[in-house]
């Protein structure tokens, strides 16, 4: 197996969180990576038919500490341990699900998935179609994706883009803490199969969260922050940056609108224009590369639908294109910053409107 | 050779005119430089002059019509059409006349400026359509519904948009400018309304667009008035120089020295010019503003400087202005004049990079020689592009001013 991961690396080590930090949430705030895995515990508790696998999953809690605590919870049926074989797993996963469980498959990064490839395009996605809708693939793929954490090339691609290529998959991202918490039972009451990115520089996100909110839907876009002069449109681990962007140009008199896509297939094409429509104006940020990129498809969207409500050409903010450098301040200077997104949301409104 | 003569822009924000007389009849003949109409716009009756030798045709607008920028007014029957006649605005030396695809901004000769690539084709268009040349005018698709709702015409926007994107809100820009000139065309035509929008959007335009840097400079004038009081004690009254012809001279040769005040700023780089046309700010009775130039200003001597000064003075108080004066400046120097206040800290004229203001010379105690000394001083302060030069530049370039005024028989 080609896999390098056979002992997560040390920053993998150090993203995992003191044991009290991991034991005693406050009932208001939380970690992105304790909502995760509050809403596994939900999803065990609530379906006999729902299960976990992956690689560390169990023993040694997850890469990410996100199943920590589950096996001694759970039991190794439930939480299970699996060898370094991507296409193994997620195919056991796939058959799983055709066979009337609700399997959640780990996969470390999505680097590795690119060995399950295979699977996920080739059966998960085509299942339903080839067989006229007799057979329905309810597997939920959960993946660590991204960069900024110093990992190194093959640990840190975005290539959520990829996924949401391929028609047959449902692609959701979780960038809030109350969508880490409520998308996992979304994803798992799909038919299809769902893939849900989790960027990597999430799971140490605190945030608080709503009270009495229990479910939300993977299908729509949200207006994290509403604005007249732009729209910043993104998702996941992109969302914080440019909520970061907004709030510097808010102190320069510049109003922007943060979307948060949510879903990446299918997209939330009415959000999307009903926002640009009302400012006229739209940067998209994604950490994916530019070519070929879901920014490209988003761009595209909103010239075929909202061309006549433009008042400048829509702009993008994207990883620059090389493999994620390991050095962190080539690292810093490829990924999208609360920097170059403010110098872009600038060159978009033009002639000295930003002030 | 027939040709259309067409309504040229005659400065920022110029969208249309009142054509007030003609000058000329049909089979009249006409001669380079002579006017042929009058036309009002909000910034006054102006001399629309030829740029040909040949005669009128026929007259196509009516007088008391209001006509938009690029339209035909006339046609001429010409001996030797210029290749840029029908397009683009003439010489220095001659009177530009026709400059049908000119957009809004006031361009001034074209030949005065250096293209800045070599090899690159002069910017004029062959064609006598009321296009700019850079292809098709740059709006955005929501402004261009917004006018459409907003009812400005196509061509209005065309012309509007030459050199730079037009966005919604210059849209609405344009549509308010228009909505007080017209609803005082309509009424009773109140020209100081006008000029105050005119004024108004070319000010808001320069602020908006031109990132300004401020310097001041007090400067010993007591060379200077010395210098103007033998000068003039020896010359009859009409043949007298004042202290403004003086300042502007310092500037047109400053202006010549100095790279990069000199020029005008489009399509996001600076053109420099070639010859220096100093605008000069003219307040006019009943209130506004103007500021047409004195062609080669760097180049005329004091009296000759000083008779196109009063002559250019007389003309746009009663209210006449020729075309080629009026959009044709390079630099602006602004002055208040004896009664004035200490410091005028001038805005840019667009398309121009640098403007000069001049305050009320004062008797002021300064140090000279290490004594106090009670001297005549003048308070230059300069206005300049920061897109084009930087505040050192800009430092050199307002001492040099200084320094020119301290030998004024050099001037």
């Amino acid at each position: 197996m080609p896999n390098p991961v056979h002992e997560p690396p040390r920053a993998m080590n150090d993203a995992r969180p003191p044991a009290a930090a991991a034991t005693a949430p406050s009932p208001m705030r939380q970690s992105y990576r304790d909502a995760l895995r509050e809403a596994l515990r939900a999803a065990l508790h609530a379906d006999p038919r729902v299960f976990l696998m992956g690689e560390d999953v169990g023993r040694y809690g997850g890469s990410y500490a996100v199943s920590k605590g589950l096996l001694e919870e759970f039991g190794p049926e439930r939480i299970r341990d699996t060898p370094l074989a991507e296409s193994a797993f997620v195919g056991a996963g796939i058959g799983a699900a055709i066979g009337g469980l609700r399997p959640i498959v780990e996969i470390m990064t999505v680097n590795f998935s690119l060995l399950a490839l295979d699977q996920i395009m080739n059966n998960a996605a085509t299942y339903s179609h080839m067989s006229g809708g007799q057979i329905h693939v309810p597997l939920v793929i959960r993946l660590a994706t991204g960069a900024g954490r110093q990992l190194g090339a093959q640990h840190s691609h975005s290539l959520e883009g990829w996924y949401a290529h391929i028609p047959g998959l449902r692609i959701a991202v979780p960038a809030t803490i109350d969508d880490a918490r409520c998308m996992l039972a979304a994803a798992l009451a799909s038919p299809d199969p769902v893939l849900l990115f989790e960027h990597a520089a999430l799971y140490n996100l605190e945030g608080e969260r709503t009270p009495g909110l229990t479910a939300v839907d993977i299908d729509h876009a949200a207006v994290r922050r509403p604005g007249r002069d732009l729209s910043l449109i993104t998702y996941g681990g992109s969302l914080p940056k440019c909520l970061a962007a907004a709030e510097r140009l808010a102190e320069q008199g510049v109003d922007v609108e943060v979307i948060d896509l949510r879903s990446l297939r299918p997209l939330d094409d009415a959000a999307i224009m009903d926002s640009v429509r009302r400012t006229r104006r739209a940067l998209v940020v994604d950490e994916g590369w530019r070519s070929g990129s879901l920014a490209a498809e988003i761009t595209t969207r909103i010239v075929e639908q909202a061309f006549y409500d433009l008042d400048a050409p829509v702009a993008r903010v994207c990883t620059a294109e090389v493999p994620i450098p390991y050095a962190k301040h080539l690292e810093d200077a490829a990924l999208p910053s609360p920097e170059r997104i403010v110098a872009a949301v600038r060159g978009v409104l033009g002639r000295g409107e930003a002030g | 050779m027939r040709i259309e003569f067409r309504l040229p822009s005659l400065g920022a924000d110029m969208d249309s005119a009142l054509l007030t007389a003609w000058l000329k009849k049909p089979g009249d003949p006409i001669a380079h430089g002579e006017p042929i109409v009058t036309v009002e716009t909000a910034k006054g009756l102006i001399d629309v002059e030829a740029y040909e030798n040949g005669r009128v045709v026929d007259l196509i607008v009516e007088p008391g019509t209001t006509v938009p920028v690029g339209a035909v007014l006339a046609h001429l029957e010409v001996e030797h059409p210029s290749p840029t006649a029908a397009s683009a605005p003439p010489r220095p030396d001659a009177t530009p006349a026709v400059a049908a695809a000119q957009p809004s901004e006031a361009l001034p000769p074209r030949e005065a400026f250096l293209p800045s690539e070599a090899g690159k084709p002069p910017p004029s268009t062959p064609s006598a359509t009321p296009r700019p040349s850079a292809g098709h005018p740059r709006v955005s698709p929501a402004a261009r519904r917004r006018a459409q709702e907003l009812g400005l015409s196509q061509d209005l926007l065309e012309q509007s948009a030459a050199g730079a994107i037009l966005h919604v809100a210059d849209v609405e820009q344009l549509a308010a400018t228009r909505a007080v000139t017209g609803s005082a065309a309509a009424a009773a035509p109140d020209p100081r309304i006008a000029m105050r929008a005119a004024i108004g959007a070319a000010m808001a335009r320069a602020k908006r667009e031109i990132p300004h840097y401020y310097l001041g400079q007090a400067v010993d004038f007591g060379a200077a008035r010395d210098w103007l009081a033998r000068y003039n004690a020896g010359v009859p009254v009409q043949d007298r120089l004042i202290e403004a012809v003086l300042i502007a001279k310092a500037v047109a040769l400053a202006a010549a020295r100095f790279e990069g005040f000199n020029g005008r700023f489009s399509d996001g780089r600076f053109e420099p010019a070639t010859a220096v046309h100093a605008g000069v700010a003219i307040a006019l009775r009943g209130g506004g503003l103007v500021a047409p130039a004195v062609l080669d200003a760097d180049r005329k001597d004091l009296p000759t400087l000083m008779r196109d000064f009063s002559a250019l003075v007389t003309r746009v108080r009663a209210g006449r202005m020729r075309s080629g004066e009026f959009a044709a400046a390079t630099i602006t120097l602004t002055s208040l004049g004896a009664d004035g206040a200490d410091v005028l800290y001038p805005i840019i004229n667009p398309p121009q990079v640098a403007i000069v203001g001049a305050g009320a010379v004062r008797e002021q105690a300064v140090v000279r020689d290490g004594q106090l000394a009670i001297r005549p001083t003048l308070t230059l302060a300069l206005a300049a592009d920061h897109r084009v030069t930087d505040g050192r530049a800009g430092s050199r370039f307002l001492r040099a001013i200084a320094e020119l005024l301290q030998h004024p028989d050099t001037l």
